[in-house]
């Protein structure tokens, strides 16, 4: 009844966002999906020849043919000449679909003399990019708030492919990624960009782009990766070059002063921090409330490792994960100050009131 | 139920007659009894898988996340899946095996009877322990029906070793039933049935067993591997360990593929039994008709990984499996432009079989033309896993399979049970199911063509309108199906007694048994000319 009641009232709240519905794939900005588009294109007029002409013959057959019109039927069930042709045929066309196909397939092959290499890696639920030669790199995750998922509030334009951090690439140069996963398989797939990757553990897979358009390209993972598969968009921000260079300078020099800088925090201050970050990193699994998914998923709520005296077991658990379970490790994610107000959330939060205060300090002490 | 009741079944006590009843089905050796235990087993499994097909849409119905969390969203495309493809389509094809191939070619019986037994009654157990998953703690299996590794091992629910066993028993059915299946076609021919008179079904589940045997054992060995790295510490498919993610997949996909003809075969066989009655003209292209059957049998084994184009293959794979995928156009072309040929100068009527039947060339063939676009690997790198491969294959697995099911169930039932099925209601289920279905699937094409991935529960709004389109194509589609199922019941009892022959231009040893046929089908083998 209450899916009902959240049903009717989504319906409500969209009927003004409704965007006109887009029916072809993509021409995109980048050779290789103009390519695969031009390819699409006109495999579509071959294969709507093909229907014409079959769909032709029975419709003719189905209203010349029939009973009602007191046809009766021929007695002929072979012809080697007919039936010879029809292997002849169908084999010439495939060879027409062929040939430009392999065409398109050698020029995506071609991760050569690239400009700049972005390492992709997926994670449960969110995407890493790193710039390789600049040291830049982050994380990129969903930013549209539970509120629009679950119908309380207005769903936004770009409700679901959002992030808080889009990956930004320079136009007019060849862009080479290397796609890998930490855990399960991912696949990141841009429309715009014609590039799907599988993000396979253990596995490198590289593809190119060269963006010819700024923009904003938006796309989501597509391999099923676990609970919020439908949940880890991708989004690209195509800049000119000369934006693009000095964003990375930016970052780059952002990344070296970060590295010293580190406070001790008040609780108050670590559970606000915690609360959101708890939200974005851990509540998928373990859900807001703590409760979790047992036996999978594990649930906090007065469990002996967010509640018990011993903290460092629970910064373990949250640095390096439990090894042959979905919990990963958290530590090369995360910075010390976010790894503290997480662990010190979970040991307050849900009446767990402990009182105990993680400070960056102490991670940073069994980081080694 | 009237064969091999025995008389003084109405005199006994309401005990007695439920434990005769219970009896007489879990010791059913006689080929027609364990054909319909398996054609009712797959309509149940189909309102089952049909069921958790119609949550789904639901839940996309409009966007947010309105019934199901995401995590039980993936185990109702997984489960939805497995059941489909394991509990309905795999055993409506074996049911039809059962009660037509020893009709067919003029024998008493299937050659193995308690294997025939035993290969049945492991199959409702397989399934009532995949379904039981539903109930288990942390849930039932959420990797999707692919069950790609290291998603379905080292993050897999604890119920997926449930799953794996499941799998196993059913293989080990379909294993069986296969052997079966191919001794009896061996051995049990009515002399003068020589191989080039075999009607196109034998023909069509002679290849479909001899696939059957080949793929299932490597199912197991894929499922066994995942169960040695869940529980005993091997790591095959696990990168940290040394082994192998897309190993897996190479694995799964080998078994997959040929899985796609195994459940296509048997229907094609149906279809060429169907056009011929109803055109009132022999099938065109006999000769054509086999050799393309064995021709896809052969080449279904050597193109699993156009299943993987995005996986990461060399550049000298991804050429070699596109390639060999299109050659399979060929040989399924063959089949389509025979049947179009077969009607082509027929003398053509619309009963309900027939109207299945051309419903199935046309969308059919429709979903073999998606098949070619996704051949094509350059563009497979958009299409795939999204919902433009969910149309493809619904279109294959829906539209086309189901329907020719459909009508075979249809043409026979007259032949199985002596009495006809309502026509009217016939007519209505088809236009009901042909309009809906292309309702439901249809605009998946769009939005997968739009960028729609596969398996999300929620999705961005430029997706709104076609979802919704298509969850209201589903349920009509679902509700439909029940005219089906209340005409097949009350004609058992209503409907017309039926002839022997039933159809003006049915041919084939079948037809020439009484309706409903005798127990043990030919007692003496008749002649073949």
């Amino acid at each position: 009844m209450v899916g009902l009641f959240r049903l009717l009232g989504a319906c409500l709240l969209l009927s003004p966002a409704l965007v006109n519905a887009q029916i072809n794939m993509p021409r995109g900005v980048t050779p290789v999906s103009q390519d695969i588009y031009g390819l699409h294109m006109y495999v579509i007029w071959i294969v709507v020849g093909i229907m014409a002409v079959v769909y032709g013959v029975i419709i003719f057959s189905l209203i010349r043919h029939r009973k009602s019109k007191g046809a009766v039927a021929a007695t002929f069930s072979k012809n080697n000449l007919l039936e010879l042709m029809w292997t002849i045929v169908p084999l010439i066309i495939i060879t027409a679909i062929a040939i430009p196909s392999i065409r398109v397939l050698i020029e995506m092959d071609d991760y050569d003399a690239a400009d700049l290499t972005v390492k992709i890696t997926g994670h449960q639920w969110k995407w890493q990019y790193e710039y390789l030669d600049q040291g830049v790199g982050f994380f990129s995750t969903l930013s549209t708030p539970i509120e629009e998922v679950i119908g309380v509030e207005e769903k936004n334009e770009f409700y679901l492919l959002e992030v808080d951090e889009p990956l930004v690439l320079p136009t007019d140069r060849k862009v080479r990624f290397v796609v890998t996963s930490n855990d399960v398989i991912h696949s990141w797939w841009v429309p715009e960009l014609g590039i799907k990757r599988d993000a396979v553990p253990g596995y490198v897979y590289e593809a190119w782009a060269r963006i010819q358009e700024p923009g904003i390209y938006r796309g989501q993972c597509a391999e099923l990766c676990g609970v919020n598969h439908g949940f880890m968009p991708i989004v690209v921000k195509a800049v000119p070059p000369a934006e693009y260079d000095k964003w990375i300078a930016e970052r780059a020099s952002a990344a070296k002063t970060a590295q010293g800088s580190r406070s001790d925090l008040t609780l108050p201050e670590a559970m606000k921090r915690g609360a959101a970050l708890y939200d974005q990193h851990c509540g998928a699994c373990h859900k807001y409330d703590g409760s979790g998914m047992p036996p999978t998923f594990p649930s906090l709520r007065d469990s002996s490792i967010t509640t018990g005296s011993d903290i460092n077991r629970h910064i373990d658990v949250v640095m390096n994960g439990v090894p042959n379970t979905a919990m990963q490790a958290f530590a090369p994610q995360l910075d010390d100050e976010e790894l503290a107000a997480i662990i010190t959330y979970e040991r307050n939060a849900w009446e767990h009131d402990t009182g105990d205060l993680v400070q960056p300090s102490q991670i940073q002490a069994r980081r080694q | 139920m009237a064969n091999g009741v025995p008389a003084a079944a109405g005199q006994q006590s309401v005990p007695r007659r439920v434990i005769s009843f219970i009896t007489r089905w879990t010791t059913a050796t006689n080929h027609k009894d364990i054909g319909t235990l398996y054609l009712c087993t797959a309509l149940l499994n189909l309102f089952v898988g049909g069921t958790l097909a119609l949550c789904i849409r639901a839940e996309l119905f409009v966007p947010g996340l309105q019934f199901v969390e995401p995590n039980f969203f993936n185990t109702l495309t997984t489960m939805h899946g497995l059941i489909m493809l394991f509990g309905f389509i795999m055993p409506v094809a074996v049911g039809f095996a059962n009660w037509l191939i020893p009709m067919m070619i003029g024998a008493p019986d299937m050659a193995l009877p308690r294997l025939n037994n035993m290969s049945f009654w492991l199959l409702p157990s397989a399934t009532i322990m995949l379904i039981s998953t539903l109930f288990m703690d942390g849930g039932a299996p959420n990797f999707g029906w692919t069950m790609y590794a290291p998603l379905s091992t080292t993050y897999g629910p604890p119920s997926t070793d449930y799953m794996i066993f499941a799998v196993h028993m059913l293989g080990l059915s379909s294993i069986m039933g296969s052997i079966n299946i191919i001794t009896t076609i061996f051995t049990m021919r009515a002399p003068g049935m020589t191989w080039m008179k075999l009607p196109v079904f034998v023909w069509t589940w002679l290849v479909t067993a001899f696939l059957l045997i080949g793929i299932m054992p490597v199912l197991a060995g894929a499922v066994t591997m995942m169960l040695f790295d869940r529980n005993f510490g091997t790591s095959f498919f696990d990168a940290a360990g040394g082994g192998d993610p897309l190993l897996f997949q190479h694995i799964f996909w080998f078994f997959g593929h040929p899985e796609v003809y195994v459940l296509a075969l048997p229907a094609f066989g149906i279809i060429s039994q169907v056009i011929p009655t109803f055109s009132r003209k022999p099938l065109f292209g006999y000769r054509t008709m086999v050799a393309a059957t064995i021709l896809i049998g052969i080449l279904s084994y050597i193109v699993w990984a156009h299943h993987m184009f995005t996986s990461g293959m060399p550049y000298g794979a991804q050429l070699y499996f596109m390639l060999a995928t299109m050659l399979i156009a060929v040989p399924t072309g063959m089949k389509v432009f025979n049947w179009i040929t077969t009607m082509f100068r027929g003398s053509i009527s619309f009963e309900t079989p027939m109207l299945f039947s051309i419903a199935f060339v046309f969308m059919f063939t429709f979903a073999g033309c998606t098949g070619v676009m996704l051949a094509v690997a350059p563009a497979d790198f958009q299409y795939h896993d999204s919902y433009f491969v969910v149309a493809h294959f619904h279109y294959v697995l829906v539209n086309g399979l189901t329907f020719a099911f459909i009508a075979g169930a249809y043409y026979w039932y007259p032949k199985f049970w002596g009495r006809m099925y309502n026509e009217r209601l016939g007519k209505w289920h088809f236009w009901l199911s042909t309009i809906s279905v292309n309702v439901l699937f249809f605009p998946q094409h769009f939005l997968g063509l739009a960028g729609m991935p596969r398996r999300i529960p929620d999705y961005a709004l430029q997706f709104v309108d076609f979802n919704f389109i298509s969850s209201c194509g589903a349920f009509v589609f679902g509700f439909s199906q029940l005219i089906f199922v209340y005409n097949m019941i009350t004609s058992r009892r209503r409907g017309e007694p039926a002839s022997d022959r039933v159809w003006e231009g049915a041919e084939g040893l079948e037809w020439t048994l009484s309706s409903p046929p005798p127990h043990h089908s030919f007692q003496t083998p008749p002649k073949v000319d």
